[in-house]
């Protein structure tokens, strides 16, 4: 949450970049969206070495096919973090059918990763008010009245973004896509 | 999006400041009457985002312990250890009389409770509430189990090993038509592996003191500041490489700076320092109350040190022929960004002591060519010293030999797997190191001889085996200690 809002402008100079066999913009790449791939990889397969060689292939994808990424379609977030998802659960079902699947796990495991995914979601394109309410009372562990003072709002307000930020997330929750975040005030 | 903000019949009568005591502590699950009566089957929420087990924070990830409450309880406490609670004094008070609130407030409270950012007072009258109404306790359970999902996945400590892992393998399949030059893979490295250890840093780790330490006339000086201030003088002497190569100047950025550009290091650390307001060495602010803006360098440094990674990539295998002015000498640009690598190191490896954790040394590769350059800037900074008088040439052999004439040599010998032997020519830079004019050898660890031209471990101290010429060995070692600087 720390990062900075990444604007269409920037996921389209880093497709072309990427495009342009910049092993720099590869590195960016992976600085910005590395924790992103790793922890759907890991949430979705539950073991280390295997998020890190779904990291490594949604890397390899990325910079092997650059093109297949639309800026039109939505941010590079998603997109990667869509990518993520289709190469951890495909992992994941052809570990389970080597190993003889309890189905309802996997379906289960699958479900709550796509959870985590349409959170991570969701909390990337709320609102910037709602979004730095969030960050400041979850991640800097201010309460209500301070993160007002921090973020110059009367303390209704605070109250009031801290409550429509999290009923923005718990839509989440809701099976069916895309999440929709206007659907949940 | 104003339709989200719109007019609220808030009461905003709040004037209690019981602070937020009474939600147990931050990693513990806080079992006080009043939380466990709510029950119903959601699990609790990973309640600080790290670590990031399967299944934290979503329904049905609850089970195995005991009866489950129905409604999880608010995350723990914010106050995690050496902050001061704004409301210690009102620890006692562990059962606060709850407020007589409308309907309408405890409901503009809920997702204060539910991220336990209310007071204690609040928290009661809402838990009191909960009980009585069922749309609340619907809206709670709800926007509890939204808590849960609020991670952070960017805290996850990745391997960093898994960087250039992944990198390689993508470069791989993949040639790069504009790769990063070898000279500037360690930067890269360096300053990724920084910024993974930056990640989790909250105010507390931001103020954390940190000595800087160097040797400054043949003694070891320091001077005090925090971790914040470490990173702005990271970024502030990166500006010189960023200067060089035409990107902005983050010191004229910041101070508005006359002349920037006749500083060095030091100069430009004290000047972003006392632009920024950065104490050297900023002492815990009172309660920590008051939005904090030294965690606020960490997005400029890396946006610099990304930029200068990118920039030299297109200067070419042989950097442009530029080169970087430090004030008093220059270096070439692959040696200056080696200079920023070993710098970025040797800073994390300060900030990571002060906080605590640990921080492995470079990759052998990128170690190795740390230390190259170090052998490498040795016989100019001998020969420096020599004129100084800090050091004597060597008496039964002229000290003066033409250029690119084999002339008396010290073998440094670096063990271990970023190891090598470098041949430093004692008497002039411009001579040749010699195997057949060898008058000492010196072997130590590769780390070991970068505290040394850290100026971290003095040349007494330093492990170090030795033979020959001592004289020799002593100012070699004195030379290493002088490469330090702020």
């Amino acid at each position: 949450m720390a990062g900075k809002d990444a604007p269409p402008r920037w996921d389209r100079k880093m497709q072309q970049r990427l495009a342009r066999g910049e092993a720099a913009a590869l590195g960016e790449l992976y600085d910005r969206f590395a924790s992103l791939v790793h922890s759907l990889a890991h949430r979705v397969l539950g073991d280390e070495r295997a998020a890190d060689a779904v990291t490594r292939e949604v890397f390899a994808h990325v910079w092997e096919h650059p093109e297949t990424y639309d800026p039109k379609q939505g941010p590079l977030r998603s997109w990667v973090a869509a990518v993520t998802h289709r190469v951890a659960v495909q992992r994941l079902r052809d570990r389970e059918e080597r190993e003889q699947p309890r189905r309802e796990e996997l379906e289960s495991t699958v479900r709550r990763a796509s959870v985590a995914a349409r959170a991570d979601f969701i909390v990337h394109s709320m609102p910037a008010p709602l979004r730095a309410a969030l960050d400041s009372a979850y991640f800097q562990r201010r309460d209500y009245r301070q993160t007002a003072a921090d973020l110059g709002v009367t303390e209704d307000e605070a109250r009031r973004r801290l409550r429509l930020g999290l009923q923005l997330l718990s839509t989440a929750h809701d099976t069916g896509t895309p999440p929709g975040y206007r659907g949940a005030v | 999006m104003t339709g989200w903000f719109e007019a609220h019949d808030g009461h905003d009568g709040h004037d209690d400041r019981e602070g937020r005591a009474g939600h147990g502590d931050r990693d513990g699950y806080d079992s006080r009457d009043g939380h466990d009566s709510w029950d119903g089957g959601a699990g609790h929420g990973d309640r600080d985002g790290r670590g990031g087990g399967v299944g934290d924070g979503v329904p049905g990830g609850g089970g195995g312990h005991g009866p489950v409450p129905r409604i999880p309880t608010p995350r723990a406490s914010v106050e995690d250890g050496g902050l001061p609670l704004s409301g210690l004094a009102d620890l006692g008070d562990l059962a606060p009389v709850p407020l007589d609130l409308s309907h309408d407030v405890l409901k503009s409270l809920l997702g204060a409770w539910a991220l336990a950012a209310c007071s204690a007072a609040e928290t009661a009258a809402v838990e009191e509430h909960l009980g009585g109404c069922g749309s609340c306790a619907d809206e709670a359970r709800r926007l509890r189990e939204a808590v849960g999902l609020l991670h952070q996945p960017e805290s996850l400590d990745l391997d960093p090993s898994l960087r250039t892992r992944v990198l390689e393998s993508c470069l791989g399949r993949r040639p790069p038509r504009i790769p990063v030059p070898d000279w500037a893979a360690p930067y890269d490295a360096e300053a990724a592996r920084l910024d993974a250890l930056l990640q989790d840093f909250g105010d507390a780790e931001w103020h954390a003191p940190v000595r800087l330490r160097w040797f400054e006339a043949d003694l070891p000086t320091s001077r005090p500041t925090t971790v914040a201030g470490v990173i702005a003088h990271l970024l502030a002497v990166d500006g010189l490489v960023a200067t060089a190569l035409g990107l902005p100047d983050p010191l004229a950025e910041a101070a508005g700076a006359a002349e920037p550009g006749t500083l060095g290091p030091a100069g430009r650390t004290e000047a972003y320092w006392r632009a920024s307001h950065l104490p050297p060495a900023s002492p815990h602010p009172s309660g920590g109350n008051g939005p904090l803006p030294l965690r606020s360098v960490r997005g400029p440094w890396r946006e610099q040190s990304h930029g200068l990674v990118r920039t030299v990539s297109f200067t070419g295998g042989h950097a442009g022929g530029l080169t970087v002015p430090y004030g008093d000498f220059s270096l070439p640009l692959h040696d200056a960004m080696l200079d920023r690598a070993f710098e970025c190191w040797v800073h994390a490896e300060d900030i990571a002591e002060a906080v605590d954790y640990p921080y492995p040394p470079p990759a052998p590769r990128h170690l190795n060519r740390m230390i190259d350059l170090a052998a490498r800037l040795l016989p100019t900074v001998l020969a420096g010293r020599r004129r100084a008088g800090l050091s004597e040439p060597g008496r039964r052999t002229p000290h003066l030999v033409p250029a690119g004439a084999p002339g008396r040599s010290l073998r440094l010998e670096i063990e271990g797997a970023a190891g090598g032997e470098w041949l430093i020519p004692l008497d002039s830079p411009a001579a040749v190191g010699s195997a057949d004019l060898e008058v000492a050898h010196v072997a130590l660890d590769g780390v070991e001889f970068c505290r040394l031209a850290a100026g971290h471990v003095s040349p007494e101290d330093a492990a170090v085996g030795q033979g020959g010429d001592r004289r020799a060995i002593r100012d070699v070692l004195y030379a290493a200690a002088s490469l330090s600087r702020m």
